[in-house]
């Protein structure tokens, strides 16, 4: 049913858009002072995969165990593929992978709220009233767009969450939200496709002249966005969302299609055809964190076998591929929980000292750094902090920390605010 | 064809002139104190800042936008004519009377209850202790009604019933959705709303702790919740075990250190020590400790305390409330509040406009607040009237990029959803009855596409209508534009297509629907080669013009 043209028609379909594409101001307000080899990068494009975990997951229940402590819970740690790493004792797919991966366990933070914590933790900047700041997504994708060229998809694509927006990057930069299915709707155009080249020809009109009216960047943003929209329409790379399509084995390897395979396992293999089809920037969202109540039974019984297993199956699938060098993959939640359990048998919000994981790209992988307290209520080595992680994330891809914004009232902001590379985790 | 258009804009506004105009000139503020008072604020922040403000708006534009802003969506090409063709000076204030009489009370009623629907519960439709429909009813009823708005306020933060108007419940009260789905957990959810919505106080990150970075302490948080703890959302059950609604009452309550008397409460401070907590409002007021309901004593003494009665007391006398309100509805119709977020108002994040947002405050508490009062004098103001064409003189006046707003010209926002999915039903006259709670039903659905939620026992939500690439998609491809778009006898249209005359007249009619003004030069002659494209197929290259129509910029963005 799909109607819209490929190959010969599809060139003249786009020709007749290029008039609103070229509405559009010069792209960005943006010193980009990436210097690469451009005949190296169309081989080698960097991606970067966000495993969100939204609502805060316990991460002295996962990757900082406590054993024996009185805060530490029922779990037992068991050890890993990495020399001297041990991680909970429900993650033992995860525990085969380890090698890949680094854990942070020095994470040190103030935003216990989900609102601030979920901003914080994607932009690396405290909530500000006066400027939005962009996220991760669409931080990589702009400086990575460049180099995949034939990109038609968007360059940032969520999978099953909002992520945090593109801030004073503009709506052009926004994530493509789909469900875990690859659904996207309203894909099909329905008409003969030069009828609609001929209505979008009428449209562009329309949209210059307002833009031409100097009403603000939001009527530009417009046509950005209409002209994205119709290469995603006319696209191939469009296949990259249709996760059923992957043979058995592979579906396998996510536990998909076993009893209680989750959306997150389906968005785990899109991420991987995403990244091999050239998105720059993938987040899968995982929520049910929020563990308030009875938080053992549900990470045991629930949370932590979904994990693993999707998890697992991204890290092994893309390192079989060869992509697990050029695909950066962090995992983390807005915070973490209490090292003290409440009254109900669950755990608060908690922001204090907590882990993330990473690994992939130009990380070093199998380690752990920082220490945690016995208890898990300090950083007793080096706290860490959002922006020291981003900086992080971007070096393994080889974007320059020297990157500044410039944003459009001429105020200059260093990408990744500042945020200083941790040392430990590149060799 | 630009040229026909402006001259007949021009003969509108000469014929205006004269005798009338000096009256116009003399007093821009038809003749209202406040919106006087609005102006001259607006103005000096102008002189302030050396800004020349835009010119104003055409009277097309100025049309929609108070359509839009008023009741929800577009005016219809009817609604469109007879102003522009209305030679009265004070035909601005003349129809904003109208969308604020009889006329519009359930288009009024149905876009406020839309807009205060996404305020008091979100838009996620998943949590299984509020009623939308419940919620709707009972908005739906007080913006009819022009509840004044300390009213509303108290009779949602103390409302006791049923949330859900079902056979068999005979208590039911609408209101009680605003807190029923917010009780878990001591009414956290209950305390944080209720302290955002109605006095722009952000109380929830002093749950867990003192606030980083305001005079917040951990302790307000508590003395706020305190408050919501006779407060109690118990499931009612069907035979069948359903839960058939969730009822709102208010209970004794013991405390938690055994004296009922002195009932309070015990919080956690993040080392691990507890501490005391008994009702204080944020200004410091202290109500009785007791935890008992009001009731005499054998010699006759009041005693007890209703918490949540005391509370809406509270609100209602703070200088706070109207403020929070007033910013609200600054921000619904200016596109910017006085504050960013428009909800926070503590002393860290100072107003652009701190005189305003008093002064407006004042009046609307000495307007008993009339919430159709402070509407009128918001859309009768210069800001409002002004422009969104950016000139040299006003351009660094951009609120996108971080600086103040100063509302020196009409800043662009797109259309909310619910704005855009009523506007096509009126562009394409598909204009029937649909004010009731079937419509809204219809209309949830439509909006659950752009839904997000964040996963968090909060129940977070946003929305990617918001530009996105999905949003274009709709509008390209999407049933309600094809709808829209549809070519069948009797629809729209058929009926522009039918209606006889040239076709430049017939595309006139499209961009007066849609945008209402009529196309420039260059779009007549892109309008004509679809003419031609489509080979004498008229109502076929009505319906591709019409398409570009929709998608366009202009078209969903409120400017």
């Amino acid at each position: 049913m799909f109607t819209t043209p490929h190959d010969i028609s599809r060139r003249h379909f786009m020709s007749h858009l290029a008039g609103a594409a070229a509405l559009a101001a010069p792209a960005t307000a943006f010193t980009n002072s990436i210097l690469a080899n451009a005949a190296d990068m169309k081989k080698r494009h960097k991606s970067a995969i966000l495993l969100w975990m939204g609502g805060g997951p316990s991460t002295m229940d996962i990757w900082d165990l406590k054993p024996g402590s009185a805060t530490g819970g029922p779990f037992k740690q068991i050890s890993t593929s990495a020399d001297g790493v041990a991680i909970c004792e429900h993650m033992p797919l995860m525990a085969k992978q380890m090698h890949h991966m680094s854990i942070v366990r020095s994470m040190s933070t103030r935003e216990a709220d989900h609102m601030r914590g979920r901003y914080y933790m994607h932009t690396g900047y405290v909530p500000n009233p006066n400027v939005e700041h962009p996220s991760y997504g669409a931080v990589i994708a702009h400086e990575l767009a460049e180099q995949v060229p034939d990109l038609e998809i968007p360059p940032f694509v969520s999978v099953g969450s909002g992520s945090v927006g593109p801030g004073f990057l503009g709506m052009s930069w926004a994530p493509f939200v789909v469900d875990s299915n690859g659904n996207v709707r309203n894909l099909d155009v329905g008409i003969d496709p030069v009828r609609m080249s001929q209505r979008l020809e009428m449209l562009a009109t329309i949209e210059k002249k307002f833009i031409g009216e100097k009403r603000g960047g939001v009527a530009e943003d417009h046509a950005k966005v209409l002209d994205k929209t119709v290469r995603l329409m006319t696209s191939k790379q469009m296949e990259a969302f249709k996760v059923a399509k992957e043979p058995k084995e592979v579906l396998e390897k996510y536990g998909i299609g076993e009893r209680g395979a989750s959306g997150f396992a389906r968005g785990c293999l899109m991420a991987r055809r995403l990244v091999e089809a050239g998105v720059p920037f993938v987040e899968v969202d995982l929520g049910g964190w929020d563990n308030h109540d009875g938080i053992f039974p549900t990470l045991a019984d629930r949370k932590l076998p979904e994990l693993d297993r999707a998890m697992s199956g991204l890290v092994a699938d893309l390192a079989d591929r060869g992509l697990l060098d050029d695909t950066a993959i962090v995992w983390m939640g807005e915070f973490s929980r209490t090292p003290n359990i409440n009254g109900n048998g669950g755990r608060d919000h908690w922001a204090r000292s907590w882990s993330v994981v990473v690994g992939g790209g130009g990380f070093k992988r199998g380690v752990v750094v920082g220490e945690t307290s016995s208890d898990g209520k300090e950083v007793v080595s080096e706290p860490y902090s959002s922006q020291d992680l981003m900086a992080s994330v971007l070096k393994s891809l080889g974007i320059s920390l020297e990157t500044t914004f410039t944003a459009k009232n001429g105020r200059p902001m260093k990408i990744a605010n500042s945020g200083k590379v941790i040392k430990e985790l590149f060799a | 064809m630009v040229r026909g258009w402006r001259l007949f804009v021009a003969a509108i506004v000469l014929g205006a002139v004269g005798p009338a105009s000096a009256v116009v000139a003399g007093d821009e503020s038809f003749g209202i104190p406040q919106v006087r008072f609005i102006n001259e604020q607006v103005s000096a922040g102008w002189a302030d800042a050396g800004l020349e403000p835009a010119a104003e708006a055409t009277d097309g534009e100025w049309c929609r936008r108070v359509h839009l802003d008023v009741i929800g969506r577009i005016p219809t090409g009817g609604e469109l004519q007879a102003f522009l063709s209305d030679s009265s000076p004070a035909k601005k204030a003349d129809l904003v009377a109208r969308l604020l009489g009889d006329d519009y009370v359930d288009e009024y009623a149905r876009n406020w209850m839309d807009v205060w629907t996404t305020v008091l519960i979100g838009r996620d439709a998943d949590n299984d202790n509020v009623s939308r429909p419940g919620m709707r009813q009972w908005l739906r009823r007080a913006f009819s009604k022009n509840m004044p708005c300390d009213r509303f306020m108290e009779e949602l933060v103390t409302a006791t019933g049923s949330n859900t108007n079902k056979e068999g419940i005979d208590n039911f009260n609408g209101a009680t959705n605003f807190l029923s789905g917010k009780m878990a957990e001591d009414g956290v959810q209950a305390t944080a709303k209720t302290a955002q919505i109605f006095l722009g106080v952000q109380v929830q990150c002093t749950q867990c702790h003192n606030h980083p970075f305001n005079k917040g302490k951990q302790n307000q948080f508590w003395e706020m919740n305190a408050f919501f703890r006779q407060a109690r959302a118990l499931r009612r059950f069907e035979q069948t075990m359903d839960v058939q609604s969730i009822e709102m009452v208010d209970q004794d309550f013991a405390g938690e250190g055994g004296d009922p008397e002195a009932a309070e409460i015990y919080y956690e401070l993040r080392n691990g020590l507890k501490k005391v907590a008994y009702p204080v409002f944020v200004d410091g007021t202290e109500i009785s400790p007791d935890g008992y309901l009001p009731y005499k004593t054998e010699d006759g003494k009041e005693k007890g305390a209703n918490r949540r009665r005391e509370l809406a007391r509270l609100i209602g006398g703070s200088p706070l409330f109207p403020k929070a309100i007033v910013n609200r509805m600054w921000a619904h119709f200016l596109g910017y509040g006085f504050t960013k977020p428009i909800d926070d108002l503590g002393e860290h994040n100072p107003p652009s406009h701190p005189e305003l947002l008093d002064g407006l405050a004042e009046r609307f508490r000495e307007q008993s607040f009339d919430l159709k009062e402070l509407v009128r004098w918001i859309v009768l103001s210069k800001p409002y009237a002004l422009s969104s064409r950016v000139t040299a003189k006003n351009a660094k006046d951009d609120p996108t990029l971080g600086e103040k707003p100063k509302f020196s010209h009409f800043y662009l926002r797109q259309m909310r959803a619910e704005d855009l999915y009523e506007s096509l039903l009126t562009a394409t006259e598909a204009d029937q009855s649909r004010a009731g709670e079937a419509a809204s039903k219809k209309k949830d659905e439509w909006l659950r596409q752009f839904i997000i939620a964040f996963g968090t026992d909060e129940g977070d939500d946003a929305t990617t209508f918001n530009g996105s690439i999905a949003q274009v998609l709709m509008m390209f491809n999407g049933d309600i534009v094809k709808v829209a778009t549809g070519t069948g006898k009797g629809g729209f249209l058929d009926r522009v297509a039918a209606g006889g005359g040239k076709n430049s007249a017939k595309i006139d009619a499209l961009y007066l629907a849609a945008l209402a003004r009529k196309p420039s030069a260059k779009e007549v002659a892109a309008a004509n080669k679809l003419m031609q494209d489509r080979k004498g197929d008229a109502i076929g290259a009505l319906q591709d013009i019409w398409w570009a129509v929709l998608n366009s910029n202009e078209f969903i963005i409120n400017h």
